[in-house]
């Protein structure tokens, strides 16, 4: 094991407040089973899971409720044992409708025997091991949602070698990747070592930004006697080295194509969240039905990080965290670069919900945004080397044939150029509208063939 | 189950990044008038009352213009004037004005930037030429007699520091003074020694208001890189450049050239370089575009005042125009490489 900086630098990104002071040292907190779940079947990138229980059923805690619909997709648990109140449509964090299972606590928190602990993993195979990640319904927790086991299963032709574990945690105000590597380093550790077990990755990079000195401590700890070319990657603070193609390339010098995947260089990049459920679900045989959020914001009272049930409604969590004072401009699900404003408290967590910020009136001003002044800051910050002024103009006279030569595809949302625009332009809304029109026009010029 | 039509919304929805930097076209704007009051003191000094009323007439009348454009057009006023950008026209217009301009013209020159330069086009951000250096060809074209008529600084001998006071050189323009003399074919009328140098540098010649102390403008333009508004490229590009160019001139023909600290030191170079040229709209957005713009400006220039005949002494503000002309080709022509799309081997 050693530890180096990363040997490359990415290019753009922006240093915005990192607020993480607010959560950092508050030690995970559990907290207690609310009178209420609502797991949604769409917590994962790729079709929603299909219902398999109704209106009336009871279910045990880890019971499978949700059976994946496609080859990207992935399973859904109950997270506590109960009685399943209603199945319908519930919009998601992003603000989409999917199905959703609202279920009643029994008191009892029966969990379902179903997987077999595998203390001795590294005597069982790739397939086997994928298989229970599978069923654990394990889905990226860093806030994307891809499901592991497809990440984990590469065509034939795209073998991985590089293994990044991503603890970056660059969004400002979030801290619950942080916390896990300081409290849990060893299951993470082992989580991390199941996932290069399975894949044979020669290479294995945990990535910590450099402002987590406690974290970078802690892990390097627990992998001290780690063998083979195994190493804690520092990274520089800044926005977004937590981004995976920038991520993969910072530490590998590797460029992932315009429209591939990381396994097209080789690499495989999961969040620390998502070891520790590697972990949980093949040693413990423990399907996915928790997490870490961090709850935080200045009008937080009691800013932490909880393990909370998956399907958790937002209004209960904010309650344990003390509740909400002085006026809230806007409470987001995520991050504030990244993250999804909600109207209300309604939502629930998910498998991907890293945190919910509350954000008092003077953090979330309404800017009215002017005509582009063509500073060139855009640019400058953009990590993909895109011309985010351009393509807003073009999106903005809807020429989408324009934006999607011009490469607005590629466009991460990752937010740097809207921080920085002086015109304060909606710059990444721009981007998401376009992306979805071109890729609706995408479908169905395939559909007609 | 209930629907997110059926609930009120109580917080803010909008699309992320739900933070900001905080910048924003007003706050630019306001840095670069600081950045020229070094050169407005400078103004003052050396041209007295003239400086004042030119910078009044001129900032005046390019907000009124702005103002009355908005209103005319039916667009909101008050967003256009709080941006600054037209107190910043109003600045740099007077600044590239002759002492003794009379103040009409110098109205008209500030409606011509204001209205056709900026506004015609559909205000900050759609202009494709620089109002100001606009205004100021308007001007040049129309008046060309005033435009180039420099009288004696109006120094008043108490103004006069290290035994620097005004004389036959602050009656017309050191680069006039130089033109004059190679077409007529005499020995070149400014020695640039020690003494000679510092003065220039300060700012003891004709010229434009706000053009003459090279000082007072780097100090402004060291500002503006300080607080980020502009970057390094096209100040260092374009000064380097015309340095390049004019010793090459200089080592050919020494008898008939000006050394390059004369050219970086007169005329409008150092406020074209770190204020003119730096103008965000009219400039490229990528790295890689403020360089080819800066050299070109540089080029440009530095042809117009050595190789292109006798007529204009003065290259800026034209080498900027026309390179503001082709900024939308720069921009397409160095545009940065998209992240994973490989170089063609
Ligand atoms: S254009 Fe897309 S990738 Fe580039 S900075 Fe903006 S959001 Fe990020
Ligand atoms: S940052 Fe905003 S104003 Fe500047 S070039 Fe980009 S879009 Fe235009």
């Amino acid at each position: 094991m050693k530890t180096i900086t990363a040997p490359y630098k990415i290019k753009g990104g922006v240093h915005p407040a990192y607020r993480k002071e607010l959560a950092r040292e508050q030690a995970i907190r559990t907290m207690p089973v609310p009178s209420l779940l609502r797991v949604s079947m769409a917590q994962h990138l790729g079709a929603p899971a299909k219902p398999l229980v109704k209106k009336g059923d009871t279910v045990l805690r880890g019971q499978r409720i949700g059976e994946p619909a496609g080859f990207i997709s992935a399973s859904v648990h109950a997270s506590v044992s109960g009685t399943v109140k209603a199945v319908g449509p519930a919009p998601t964090a992003s603000g989409a409708m999917a199905m959703a299972v609202d279920i009643e606590p029994d008191g009892n928190d029966t969990w379902l025997e179903q997987l077999t602990p595998q203390p001795n993993w590294s005597a069982l195979d790739a397939k086997t091991l994928t298989g229970i990640v599978a069923e654990a319904g394990v889905a990226g927790m860093g806030g994307a949602g891809f499901p592991t086991n497809v990440k984990l299963s590469p065509p034939p032709d795209k073998p991985i070698d590089t293994l990044i574990v991503n603890g970056a945690e660059c969004e400002p105000y979030l801290t619950a990747d942080e916390r896990l590597m300081r409290e849990r380093p060893e299951q993470v550790w082992t989580g991390i070592a199941i996932l290069r077990h399975i894949l044979g990755a020669k290479i294995v990079r945990v990535a910590i930004e450099d402002n987590k000195p406690d974290a970078i401590r802690a892990m390097k700890k627990a992998m001290a006697d780690a063998e083979g070319d195994v190493a804690l990657v520092v990274l520089p603070a800044s926005y977004p080295q937590g981004a995976e193609k920038q991520q993969i390339y910072g530490i590998t010098g590797r460029e992932t194509p315009s429209g591939g995947l990381p396994m097209d260089v080789g690499c495989l990049v999961e969040n620390v969240g998502t070891c520790l459920a590697v972990q949980d679900a093949v040693v413990n045989g423990r399907p996915l039905t928790e997490r870490v959020t961090t709850v935080t914001g200045d009008p937080v009272a009691e800013p932490g990080n909880v393990l909370n049930r998956i399907g958790t409604p937002y209004a209960d969590l904010i309650a344990f965290c003390g509740g909400l004072r002085g006026s809230v401009a806007k409470v987001i699900s995520g991050g504030p670069m990244m993250g999804f404003a909600q109207g209300s408290l309604d939502g629930a967590t998910a498998k991907t919900t890293s945190g919910l910020l509350a954000l008092a009136p003077g953090q979330a001003p309404v800017y009215e945004s002017l005509a582009c002044i063509s500073c060139g800051r855009c640019v400058q910050a953009c990590p993909m080397g895109l011309l985010p002024c351009e393509l807003s103009q073009a999106l903005e006279a809807e020429d989408y044939d324009l934006a999607d030569a011009f490469h607005v595809m590629d466009c991460i949302e990752c937010g740097c150029c809207a921080y920085v625009c002086p015109a304060r332009r909606p710059l990444v809304q721009h981007m998401r509208t376009g992306k979805a029109r071109i890729a609706l026009k995408r479908r169905e010029a395939m559909q007609k063939k | 189950m209930t629907t997110s039509d059926d609930k009120t919304t109580l917080y803010t929805v909008s699309s992320s990044p739900h933070a900001h930097s905080g910048a924003s076209a007003a706050c630019l704007m306001f840095d670069v008038i600081v950045a020229l009051m070094p050169a407005l003191l400078a103004a003052v000094y050396f041209f007295g009352f003239d400086a004042i009323r030119l910078v009044a007439v001129c900032v005046a009348s390019c907000v009124g213009a702005e103002a009355l454009c908005r209103k005319a057009m039916g667009r909101p006023v008050k967003t256009a004037l709080v941006d600054l950008s037209a107190v910043v026209t109003g600045l740099l217009l007077a600044f590239n004005l002759p002492p003794s301009l009379p103040s009409w013209m110098a109205v008209l020159g500030s409606v011509f930037a204001i209205g056709i330069a900026k506004q015609a086009f559909g205000g900050l951000g759609y202009n494709p030429f620089n109002p100001a250096l606009a205004g100021r060809a308007f001007l040049l074209i129309s008046f060309t007699g005033r435009m180039t008529a420099w009288h004696a600084a109006r120094l008043p001998e108490r103004w006069s520091f290290g035994g620097l006071t005004a004389d036959a050189l602050t009656g017309a323009t050191p680069l006039g003074m130089v033109k004059e003399a190679v077409r007529a074919g005499d020995p070149l009328p400014v020695a640039m020694d020690g003494a000679t140098t510092v003065r220039f540098l300060l700012g003891d010649m004709g010229g434009c208001i706000g053009e003459v102390s090279a000082l007072a403008l780097i100090v402004g333009g060291l500002y503006l890189l300080y607080r980020r508004c502009i970057t390094w490229h096209v100040p260092v590009c374009y000064l380097g450049t015309a340095a390049v160019f004019s010793a090459i001139h200089w080592m050919v023909d020494p008898a008939a050239a000006m050394p390059p600290h004369f050219h970086l030191l007169t005329g409008g170079l150092m406020l074209g370089a770190w204020f003119m040229a730096t103008d965000m709209v009219t400039t490229p957005v990528t790295t890689r575009g403020l360089i080819v713009f800066g050299i070109g400006c540089g080029v440009l220039t530095m042809t117009i005042r050595i190789v292109a005949g006798g007529i204009y002494p003065e290259g800026v503000s034209f080498a900027i125009l026309l390179m503001n002309a082709i900024t939308p080709l720069i921009n397409r022509a160095t545009r940065p490489r998209l992240f994973g799309q490989r170089r063609k081997a």
